[in-house]
């Protein structure tokens, strides 16, 4: 029983940090997907916790604050959009680019706004996202099994954990089953045809980084005023990056996404639970190795070697309509 | 639009560049203004700090050393169409090999230590550039996604080496045990005491030998056509009997390898001892300066000074005005890559319209100039075209 509470309890952190990876995963599915790179998805993230935290701050409120992470994060996601789709600039260059903004300006206004070392002021109450309590938690809780799983795996998460799952079968829905999604797909495969349709590929572009912003943004809001309770310098520490990774692994396939994220979040949760920890047998395993798990798998996922990963066609190349 | 035409080649290579950093430098100066502090004065303790006595003179030279070898390893790998941003991972794997020569050759002499250590974390570098240039050459893996997973995998493997292997047992902080004698780099500032306490050292040298090695081997050698025909046309590369995965893997090895040198600059140079980090950022700096300097050593050269006086200027701005907090740096760097990298574009157009339209105000006295009408045509066509 021991063991299946420790379980249980291992799988809820791994469904709380996949919650980033797999909103920031899907927000860069969109944009790929319509042929735009975008290795700024940890920067979009970063900045859309700093906004998050300080209008939250700022209101108390944290649905103000996500409206605000989300809106930064737009912001963003449109340099990069005007960089690459307008100026037909490098993808990769701007995402970088906005990945140095977004880590430099989130500390340099937070120290100069609050005076706390680039850290926001702490939340508490409704400035951040409190857990939900699923009916009949409480009165299921003691029963085995499924109580435990119902109770403390299902319920009790904030909105936004809720709202991440819920993008899988949506973004699916919207890239496989809508006229939008299949135009969005197109732009990445093959701009031309679009084009030659009498669409704007380069509306139909902009269009899928403001998803991104959007994703990215709740992403970075749930980071700051649902998980932490503020924001901190630098708090993303690489999750955009693992996102990246797990939208490779995934095939940038939406469902094939949620359990990418959720494996690379269950690795997440299983170093925290393993730090200073000895194994029988084993020892005390390196953490370290299981941090760089993800990375590895990709490498060798994109080297071909387990299975093989090729991105939309026309990724990152920007269209030149013919004159 | 009609009488848009290449640019030409000063403008191409001076003008642009002066135009876009301008604009970068105008944003950041906004931003200083955003957050209440006076840029020109900002300017002023920044170009002070950076040029205006010996010891930041000094801290500009040695920040700039670092960033000639980051800029080399991201732009050798760009000539040969390779978008290495790797240079973090393969500087901070290079140290291994810097800091465990360095320790083994301390009671000998600084010129035996020296070359092999350059030797040893250009191997350890090298061999992080070459990975992920073996993977997009034979198994036709993405570069960009390849080196940044290979920082992380680097990061992991040398916190782990360092709390794990290194460590000494006496030693609560995670760092290797310190070189005394041999394995330091001996500092500029112990012959010409005007450069004060800055870590400014020979490494200085190298990276100006690199520059000259990396202009003879790109544009003075058959190998380094090769690799500028592959980074141009990667087809008529393969078309005239190149190897283009050779080349690939050896651009790539060599990027690394430049990279690799920064660890020699910073742990045998300034820490003496392998620490957690050291590489600070510098390689991502590299892209900046690659991009900034178009890929030439002497572009790199002054793009590497220009960054070295805004890390060590940033330091005495930060220490002066304190709500300019070293994040401003990374905000600045972050305006020339997005300018001078990837909205390059921004003035091209209106300049390309600009210089069309001299050439044509010129050429109408000489009668009738042939291309505008052509491109009228091609115009016209294309509109006709499209109402169909």
């Amino acid at each position: 029983m021991e063991f299946f509470n420790s379980s249980i309890f291992l799988l809820d952190s791994t469904v709380r940090l996949t919650v980033p990876l797999l909103l920031a995963c899907l927000a860069g599915l969109y944009s790929e997907r319509a042929g735009i790179f975008d290795i700024g998805l940890e920067g979009k993230m970063l900045a859309g916790a700093f906004g998050a935290a300080t209008v939250a701050a700022l209101t108390g409120s944290a649905l103000y604050g996500l409206m605000a992470g989300m809106g930064v994060s737009i912001a963003l996601s449109l340099i990069h959009g005007i960089a690459s789709i307008t100026f037909r600039g490098n993808q990769i260059i701007s995402g970088v680019a906005i990945n140095f903004l977004a880590a430099g300006l989130t500390t340099l206004l937070g120290q100069t706004w609050f005076r706390q070392g680039g850290r926001t002021p702490q939340l508490s109450g409704d400035a951040r996202f409190n857990g939900i309590e699923l009916p009949f938690a409480k009165e299921l809780a003691d029963v085995p099994i499924i109580g435990g799983l119902y109770s403390e795996l299902l319920s009790g998460h904030n909105i936004l954990v809720y709202l991440a799952f819920a993008t899988v079968p949506l973004t699916y829905y919207v890239l496989f089953h809508t006229r939008f999604g299949l135009r969005l797909r197109a732009c990445g495969e093959n701009p031309k045809a679009v084009d030659t349709a009498g669409i704007n590929v380069n509306f139909m572009r902009y269009k899928a980084v403001i998803i991104t912003g959007v994703l990215c943004g709740i992403a970075g809001a749930y980071l700051a005023t649902a998980q932490s309770a503020g924001f901190g310098n630098n708090m993303t520490a690489g999750k955009g990056f693992i996102a990246l990774a797990a939208l490779i692994f995934a095939k940038w396939m939406p469902i094939k996404a949620m359990f990418a994220t959720l494996l690379f979040g269950f690795l997440d949760a299983l170093q925290i639970r393993l730090q200073g920890v000895e194994l029988p047998f084993i020892g005390e395993v390196p953490v370290q190795f299981i941090q760089a798990l993800p990375y590895v798998l990709t490498v060798i996922l994109l080297a071909g070697f387990i299975g093989k990963a090729v991105g939309p066609k026309a990724g990152g190349i920007p269209y030149v309509k013919e004159r | 639009m009609s009488v848009r035409k290449p640019l030409p080649r000063w403008a191409d290579l001076i003008l642009i560049p002066f135009l876009n950093l301008t604009l970068a430098f105008l944003i950041s100066g906004l931003v200083v203004l955003l957050i209440g502090e006076n840029p020109l004065e900002a300017v002023q303790i920044l170009l002070y700090g950076a040029f205006g006595y010996g010891e930041g003179l000094g801290y500009t030279l040695h920040f700039a050393t670092n960033f000639v070898f980051a800029g080399l390893a991201f732009s050798i790998a760009s000539h040969a169409g390779q978008f290495n941003i790797g240079a973090e991972g393969q500087a901070y794997i290079a140290g291994l090999g810097a800091i465990l020569v360095a320790l083994a050759l301390d009671q000998t002499h600084w010129l035996i230590v020296m070359p092999l250590a350059m030797l040893a974390a250009g191997a350890l570098g090298g061999f992080w550039g070459f990975v992920p240039g073996y993977l997009a050459a034979k198994r036709g893996s993405h570069v960009v996604i390849t080196t940044i997973m290979f920082n992380f995998i680097a990061a992991a493997i040398m916190v782990y080496l360092l709390n794990n292997v290194l460590k000494e047992p006496s030693n609560m902080a995670p760092e290797s045990a310190s070189v005394v004698n041999a394995g330091k780099m001996p500092q500029l500032r112990e012959f010409w005491d005007y450069f004060g306490y800055a870590p400014v050292n020979v490494m200085m040298f190298v990276a100006i030998a690199a520059l000259i090695f990396t202009y003879i081997l790109l544009w003075r050698t058959e190998f380094g056509y090769k690799i500028r025909t592959l980074g141009k046309n990667s087809n008529a590369a393969h078309y005239a009997g190149i190897s283009n995965s050779a080349i690939v893997m050896i651009s790539m090895t060599i990027a690394g390898a430049m990279a690799g040198m920064i660890a020699l600059n910073e742990v045998l140079g300034v820490q003496n001892r392998l620490v957690l980090d050291f590489v600070f950022g510098y390689g991502f700096v590299g892209i900046a300066v690659g991009l900034m300097g178009r890929n030439h050593p002497i572009g790199i050269a002054l793009a590497a000074i220009l960054f070295g006086a805004l890390y060590q200027g940033g330091q005495e701005l930060a220490f002066m005005m304190p709500a300019v907090t070293r994040e401003m740096i990374l905000v600045i760097q972050a305006l020339v890559i997005l300018f001078t990298g990837a909205m390059e574009g921004l003035f091209r157009g209106p300049l390309e319209t600009i210089f069309g339209m001299i050439e044509l105000s010129k050429g109408s006295s000489n009668s009738s100039p042939s291309s505008p009408v052509g491109t009228q045509k091609k115009n016209a066509t294309a509109s006709v075209s499209k109402e169909n």
